[in-house]
């Protein structure tokens, strides 16, 4: 691939993100009024979405091979219930994350 | 008043507003400051290692600003010049976006010169946090956003930067810390559990990510996602109807 050519791909990719970024303030401007339909999933998308980006985080996690996502299992638990239980967004994932940490580094080396 | 040799006390005052929202929004970033710089360096790391120039990475982080996609664009940069394909991955990818902005209307309504800012650097982390956290009181809600925008896209950029220019001279002793992120999304998933009245959302979100997750598989799974949750939370619409709050009602 040529210079040229790199830079219209990296140009490409930059400008339909963007254009993700932008449409729907361009769709839905700020001074008229947002239809009904669109208020609705702007309410309810994003519990949705939450489950999504946590899905996503772990979408290479194989529960057959490697670690059998033990890992993973452990980590979102201790992030989960330790926030259910304190309620503080800083020691859940600060100990998950250290949990993990220590699980991929120490007990399941690869 | 010559604001050159004195400061109007707008200005001052606009100053401290700054200031005081950079002191609440900036410990909202930290886990970002962590999880981005990590990330970052390590897609630095990552597109220099595959034999790209130092600058490709770093450029492609301050121009595209998507973690997900620039991985991808590193092959892509590596393949035979496919721009249709590239569009439509990119578009794929990036998608969730629209979600993002939908979500946002309403929180991000007259922010003014801010809102351009908002909107480039938007992204997964910025969204989750600009939408999750109640800015106090006292506290401007747009520089509270436009700092967390914009800190998270810098640290982005500076971890890319850092990757792209030393990172094959660094060791990781580092692995697993990018679980932050994962860490991240999912207390944001629990609290918004916990406030909610009704877990139908976070239900399909979960039903929906992880049927599409084993039918096609973590590379395909992104798009059948997002369109399983809008065509469910679509068909809910009616029957949720009166729990969403909508107090506009159309007909029998």
């Amino acid at each position: 691939m040529s210079l040229t050519e790199q830079l219209i791909t990296i140009a490409l990719c930059a400008a339909t993100t963007m254009g993700t970024r932008y449409l729907p303030f361009l769709l839905f401007p700020s001074g008229k009024e947002t239809p009904a339909y669109v208020r609705y999933l702007g309410r309810m998308l994003p519990s949705a979405i939450f489950a999504l980006l946590v899905v996503y985080c772990l979408r290479h996690v194989s529960l057959t091979g490697g670690s059998h996502g033990i890992p993973e299992i452990l980590a979102l638990a201790v992030t989960v219930g330790l926030h259910v239980w304190r309620r503080s967004m800083f020691l859940s994932m600060a100990a998950g994350t250290a949990l993990y940490m220590y699980l991929v580094q120490a007990v399941f080396p690869t | 008043m010559d604001s050159r040799f004195s400061p109007s006390p707008a200005s001052t005052a606009g100053q401290s507003v700054a200031r005081a929202a950079f002191r609440t929004a900036f410990p909202h970033t930290i886990p970002m400051l962590l999880g981005f710089l990590f990330l970052g360096i390590g897609c630095g790391v990552f597109a220099h290692g595959m034999g790209l120039a130092p600058w490709v990475a770093p450029v492609m982080a301050a121009a595209i600003f998507g973690g997900s996609l620039e991985f991808v664009a590193v092959s892509l940069l590596l393949s035979p010049f496919a721009p249709f394909q590239v569009l439509i991955l990119a578009l794929v990818i990036q998608s969730r976006h629209l979600f993002y902005g939908i979500s946002l209307l309403e929180k991000y309504r007259g922010m003014g010169w801010k809102k351009p800012f908002l909107l480039q650097f938007l992204c997964d982390e910025t969204f989750a946090i600009n939408y999750s956290v109640e800015v106090p009181f006292g506290i401007d809600r747009g520089w509270f956003y436009w700092w967390v925008s914009v800190l998270n896209y810098l640290y982005w950029v500076a971890g890319v930067a850092l990757g792209s220019a030393f990172g094959t001279l660094v060791q990781f002793p580092m692995k697993g810390l990018d679980f932050i992120m994962t860490s991240l999304f999912a207390v944001i998933f629990v609290e918004q559990w916990l406030r909610e009245e009704m877990h139908v959302s976070s239900l399909v979100g979960l039903a929906a990510c992880l049927g599409s997750l084993a039918v096609w598989g973590p590379d395909h799974f992104l798009l059948p996602s997002l369109g399983l949750i809008l065509v469910a939370l679509t068909l809910l619409r009616r029957p949720l109807r009166r729990y969403a709050g909508e107090r506009k009602v159309e007909g029998p």
